[in-house]
Order: structure tokens, then C-alpha cells, then sequence
């Protein structure tokens, strides 16, 4: 039986709750300030900017349709690094996990062309996360064994991926349509029956959404968070990755074989940010394109995921609240910079303040909860202090 | 075919392609050496680069390129010295959001101050007089005639070995990434060693990024270093945490990048995104082999926390 109540409430007092939303707002308030005066150093008004942005994300239902088609890669890869830094792995490689997903995904759409929607839909979405799995394993193979550093080997096998796909949109997999015409490089569109469908909300007599962009991609992301959820919290695989996440040596000792968690919380998390690529291409694009540059197909949701991710606590629930509004900042950016001329890279800044500011917050949470922990359960103190974050970077 | 690679140019040009690795890496050797991993250099080469670069774009002064890209770095550097030292904050996430600051800001700045893509006169190049003539093996074109930024560079490298072995500073340093509780107990201030070497690594970082922008390029343009940054932190991995380690991988990678430049000009039939593929693929090979090194600091990573 799934436990619901305590799905929706959580096992943790209301107290530990607040505990863990505090900082995340206070780190957002620290952020926005900061926003704030670059706006005013550029000679434009704060207020007008969050006005715009507000506006531009969630002003029409149209607006509000795009930022839920913008949060949906930021999600799917939030839930993958929600696993990995639970594992204590720090997994910088959302980027290229994706980008194999995606290659992965519309090779098996394209080959498969013939078959019936949903096989097509099933295969493609199973191809994705393999090779995004398999990908992503790769940094935590070399972490287990080797004792390779996952922040920078994740971070150059992004730049590897984005050459690869490079080199098969431009060759192999190029749109046959489009060979000899020196266009945007892509692969042939996927058929009709293999796109994922749009996603209408029945309101009574009101269809939300039935002109837009959203898709099936949201449902599936949401579903699949809870599912982390469930599976990090209520299930031995989730109680032994979050084991060696939050110490190491203990969980060595008590018998865990530590390699083989590093190696599937880093499957797992690059088989999210592979779906994460897939579903972009089944539900949006409906083929694999680029600019060449290396956010070109992925509009950065591999690292916006990782602000995400953090900034939703590293739970996958919070997560959804967290890359909807991650998905409002990068589609209300756009507004702004057509109504303020202030460039949407703001946004790239600002979640690098969020993530500093998030990271340094952890301090106070982790005085007060040591505090708090100490003087209910005394002998939990020293579980608490081991539970840093990536401590083995 | 192989003449036409391994040209005195292809060498000369690996010689100035590592003067922003051994800038970046240098001054990242110091921040691991006191125990504080920086992964926030490629953001702060970013700011270097523009700083330095409106700098000159505005008012010609190379020097004062120079001075831009030391402030601003040095700025950078403390801010993640209090995040990891005062704040002791995970050090490398923290630097991932220092990262991507560096990266939108400067885009962000050069959106507002400057706009389209324009060009300076950056560092002329320098001709040792009497040296840079040499004409056996190409000798002169190869290490005698480059802008100043390399001359620095290069000279920067037995520099640091000597502050980081032979000097009481350089004995805190290590001691301090080695042993903190034990430097503390011998009354070095642990906290005020890893601001000092945090910061100068950020100084170094801006100054690698403007070697960019205003002496090698003499553009700029968003994400102009595109990950050279995280390279340079491999390298200081790869060199062993010694200077002349990092100049080691400094040089072998200038020499791909030179190499990959060339193959692209020459046209031999290799796929060009695996060449631009080849130095990312040999750090990660790399970083594999020197994960058997036994030199890392102790303390990397760890924030110290007296009396635990």
C-alpha cells in the first residue's frame, strides 16, 4: 500500500519543513537583490523587469503554456540530479546526457517509422534513457574505480557529446531532405504517430491550453517525480544510494558495495536527463536540431536543471514547483529583453547566484537542524554532521 | 602530409595557445594547494576577458586591460573565498554557480556596453632582439617572438615552484591544504592562507582570460573561453599539484589545439568535430591517469573547522 499521507506530508515534522524552505527563499531573495541593482546599474527600473517577466511567463495562457513547455527538460533532468547528489555524485553532465537521449531517441523513432504510435512513443522514450544512462554511467564508472573527479569528467564528456552529435546531424543522421543544402543541421522528421501528444486541461466547460505548445512530456515528468520520490525514500535501491550520499565510510562499512551505487545513481541521473532529450524531441521539435553552438539543442535545461534540482531541496517533488518557476524566469527573460533591452543572459547570472547562494545557505540549516536533532534524538548528532553534500568531490 | 603539420608555426602557436592554461592553472595549483578547489575559473576568465577587453576597447590602454582583469578577478576570487572559507559552502557546486555568474554576466555586460562583435589591437608581439632571428629549426619564430603575456606566462611557472617550495609562504600554503589542524595549532591563520591563495588564483584566472581577449583573439564574444577554465583545473590534476607539472599539460594541450588548428587549415580529411573533440577526450584520459598521483592535498575540498 503507498502511503499517501505521508507522500503529501512527508515523515519529517511541519518544523523540519520550514527548516528546509527558509533558505531556499532567503537564497532567492539574496539573488533577486543582487538582479536588482544590476537592472538599476543598467538604468532600468527592477519593478518594470519583474512586471514583464511576470507577464511574459505566466500573463496569457499562452505564456503560461511555454514556461510549462520550458520547465519540462528542467524537470526531467532535476529528478536525475536529485539521484546523483543524493549518491553524493555530482553530476554536471545533464547537458550531454540529454544530447545522447536525444540522439538516441530519434534514431530509434526514425528507424522505426513503420510500426504503430505508442511502440514507437515506448521504444523511443526506452532508447533515450539508455543511452543517457549508459552515458552518464561512464563519469560514474571513472568516479568508483578510477577515482576520477565526476565534476570535471561529466563536464567534458558534454563538450564531447555536443561534437558527436555535431558530427551525425551534419553526416548519418542528417535529413536526407535537407544533404547538399548548407541549412540548420537537423535529422528528418519523426512521423506523426510517434509525437507525443498535446496535453488540454478540461476545466468544466473551459479547455485550458487547447491552442498551445504543452505536451504529454509535463504528465510523464511529473509522474516519474513522484516516482524518484517513492523510490529515494520508500524503497532499499533509494535507502542505499542516499546511504552513500550522506556518508561514505558508513555506508562501507555496514556493507555496501559503494562503487556499484555511485555507478547507478549516475545511470539513473543520466537516464533522466536522456529522457529529458527524448521528450523534447517527441513533444516539441518532432526532429534533432542545432545551431552547433553547445546549448543548441538543449537551451541549457542540463545545467538549469541542476539550479532546479537544488533549489527544490534535492527532492523530486520540490523539483516540480522549482523548474516551473526556472521555466517562468528563462520565457519571462524574453519578454524583458524585448520591453527593457536588458539581455535574457541576466537569467544565466541570476541562477548562478541562486546556486551560490543555495549551497552557502546549507550552513545556517545545518546549525539548526544539528541543533534541533541534538537535542531530540542525542545520538543522531553525529549522523547529521556526516551529511554533507559531495564531501568526497 | 606530415611536414605540412608540424610546421615552426603550429609549434609557435602551441607556445601562445598555453598562455591562458598556465595563467588559469598556475593560479588554481595554488588555491588546491591551501585545500580550496575553485571550480569557478572559467566564469571568472569570462570576466577577465571582458574587462580587460572594454578596457582597452575604450580607452587603448593595454596596461589598463591588464589592471581590469587583475581587479576583477581578485574580486571574483574573494567572493568564492567567503563562500568556501567563511561560508564553507560545497565547494564544487558553489563554484558551478560562480561558473555560470561569470558566463551571463559577462555576456550580459557585453550585450549593454558593447554590442556586435568588435576587435582591438591587443599585445603587438615582441621579438627578443638577437634571439627571435634564429632560423635553425625555427627556433626564433618558435620561443622568441611572441606578445608579452607569454614571456609572463612562462616565467611565472619556476616562480611559483620556488614561492610554493622554498618559501615560508609556500610552506603555510601547502601546510595549510596538507594538515590544517596541525598548521593551526602552529598558529597559522588557515582561513587567511586559503583567502590570499583563492584570491591570487582569481587574479590569475581574470589575467588568463584577458591573455585571451586582448593578446591572443583580441575579441570578444559570449562564452569566449568555452570551457578552457574547467581544462585548466584538470590540468593542475594532471600536473601533480607541481607548477611544472601543469606547464607539462599546459604544452600538450596548446599543442592539440595548435595541431587541431592546423588539420582544419590544410584540410586533412578528419571529421572537424573530432578533432575539436580530441583535447576534451585526452583530459578525461588524462584525469584517469593522474588519479593515481599521491600528491593531491589532504584537505582538498574539506572547509576546516577548528576544534573537530
Amino acid at each position: 500500500m503507498l502511503p499517501l499521507q505521508s507522500i503529501v506530508s512527508g515523515s519529517k515534522s511541519l518544523f523540519n519543513r520550514i527548516l528546509n524552505i527558509v533558505p531556499m527563499l532567503l537564497a532567492l531573495l539574496a539573488a533577486l537583490t543582487v538582479a536588482s541593482f544590476l537592472l538599476l546599474a543598467m538604468n532600468a527600473n527592477p519593478g518594470d523587469a519583474i512586471h514583464s517577466m511576470l507577464q511574459g511567463a505566466f500573463g496569457t495562457e499562452n505564456a503560461t503554456a511555454e514556461t510549462l513547455v520550458k520547465a519540462i527538460p528542467i524537470l526531467f533532468v532535476a529528478i536525475g540530479i536529485c539521484i546523483a547528489f543524493r549518491g553524493g555524485v555530482i553530476n554536471i553532465g545533464g547537458e550531454g546526457q540529454m544530447i545522447f537521449g536525444a540522439l538516441a531517441g530519434t534514431a530509434t523513432a526514425l528507424a522505426l517509422a513503420q510500426m504503430s504510435g505508442p511502440i514507437i512513443i515506448f521504444a523511443s522514450l526506452c532508447g533515450g534513457f539508455l543511452a543517457g544512462a549508459y552515458f552518464g554511467a561512464i563519469a560514474g564508472f571513472l568516479k568508483a574505480y578510477f577515482n576520477v573527479n565526476e565534476i570535471l569528467s561529466t563536464i567534458m564528456l558534454n563538450q564531447v557529446a555536443v561534437q558527436i552529435m555535431n558530427y551525425l546531424l551534419n553526416g548519418p543522421l542528417l535529413d536526407p531532405a535537407a544533404a547538399g543544402m548548407n541549412n540548420i543541421p537537423k535529422t528528418a522528421r519523426i512521423v506523426e504517430q510517434a509525437e507525443l501528444p498535446r496535453l488540454t486541461i478540461s476545466l468544466g466547460s473551459i479547455e485550458l491550453f487547447a491552442k498551445t505548445r504543452l505536451h504529454y512530456g509535463l504528465i510523464i515528468a511529473i509522474f516519474l517525480a513522484v516516482v524518484i520520490y517513492i523510490l529515494l525514500w520508500r524503497t532499499t535501491i533509494g535507502y542505499r544510494i542516499r546511504a552513500v550520499g550522506l556518508n561514505e565510510r558508513a555506508a562501507r562499512y555496514a556493507g555496501l558495495n559503494v562503487q556499484r551505487q555511485t555507478v547507478l545513481a549516475m545511470f539513473l541521473a543520466g537516464g533522466f536527463a536522456g529522457l529529458a532529450g527524448v521528450v523534447q524531441v517527441l513533444g516539441l521539435q518532432y526532429r534533432l536540431q542545432t545551431d552547433g553552438s553547445p546549448a543548441g539543442f538543449t537551451g541549457g535545461a542540463g545545467f538549469n536543471g541542476i539550479v532546479a534540482a537544488l533549489f527544490g531541496g534535492l527532492n523530486p517533488l520540490g523539483a516540480i514547483p522549482a523548474s516551473i518557476f526556472f521555466g517562468g524566469l528563462l520565457v519571462g527573460a524574453q519578454k524583458m529583453q524585448r520591453d527593457l533591452g536588458v539581455s535574457a543572459s541576466l537569467i544565466t547570472a541570476i541562477n548562478g547566484l541562486i546556486v551560490v547562494f543555495t549551497v552557502s545557505s546549507q550552513i545556517f540549516r545545518k546549525r539548526l537542524k544539528i541543533r534541533t536533532a541534538s537535542q531530540q534524538f542525542p545520538d543522531l548528532d553525529a549522523e547529521k554532521k556526516g551529511s554533507a553534500l559531495g564531501q568526497n568531490v | 602530409m606530415i611536414e605540412q603539420i608540424f610546421t615552426a608555426s603550429v609549434f609557435a602557436t602551441a607556445i601562445r595557445l598555453a598562455t591562458p592554461y598556465i595563467f588559469a592553472a598556475l593560479g588554481e595549483t595554488f588555491a588546491q594547494r591551501s585545500g580550496v578547489l575553485n571550480l569557478g575559473v572559467d566564469g571568472i576568465m569570462l570576466m577577465g576577458a571582458f574587462f580587460g577587453f572594454y578596457a582597452v576597447f575604450t580607452t587603448g590602454n593595454l596596461l589598463l586591460g591588464i589592471l581590469a582583469a587583475l581587479f576583477i578577478g581578485a574580486l571574483m576570487g574573494l567572493a568564492m573565498a567567503f563562500i568556501s572559507v567563511t561560508l564553507k559552502a560545497e565547494q564544487g557546486i558553489s563554484g558551478i554557480g560562480v561558473y555560470l555568474f561569470g558566463l551571463g554576466m559577462s555576456e550580459l555586460l557585453f550585450q549593454k556596453l558593447i554590442g556586435t562583435p568588435q576587435s582591438v589591437s591587443g599585445f603587438p608581439r615582441l621579438n627578443i632582439p638577437g634571439l627571435s632571428d634564429i632560423q635553425f629549426l625555427g627556433i626564433g619564430e618558435i620561443f622568441f617572438s611572441h606578445n608579452l603575456l607569454v614571456y609572463v606566462a612562462f616565467a611565472l611557472v619556476p616562480i611559483s615552484a620556488y614561492v610554493l617550495n622554498r618559501t615560508t609562504l609556500g610552506l603555510m600554503i601547502r601546510a595549510v591544504g596538507q594538515n590544517p589542524e596541525a598548521a593551526d595549532a602552529m598558529g597559522v591563520n588557515v582561513a587567511r592562507v586559503r583567502y590570499f591563495t583563492v584570491t591570487f588564483g582569481g587574479m590569475m584566472a581574470g589575467l588568463a582570460g584577458a591573455s585571451l581577449s586582448i593578446a591572443l583573439l583580441n575579441v570578444f564574444q559570449q562564452n569566449l573561453t568555452s570551457g578552457l577554465g574547467f581544462i585548466a583545473v584538470a590540468l593542475v590534476y594532471f600536473g601533480g599539484w607541481r607548477p611544472f607539472g601543469v606547464l607539462g599539460g599546459a604544452l600538450l594541450f596548446s599543442f592539440v589545439n595548435a595541431l587541431q588548428l592546423q588539420i582544419g587549415a590544410i584540410g586533412v580529411n578528419i571529421p572537424s568535430e573530432f578533432a575539436v573533440m580530441a583535447p576534451y577526450v585526452i583530459t578525461i584520459i588524462a584525469l584517469i591517469f593522474a588519479s593515481k598521483r599521491t600528491e593531491k592535498p589532504t584537505a582538498l575540498t574539506k572547509p576546516f573547522e577548528r576544534g573537530e
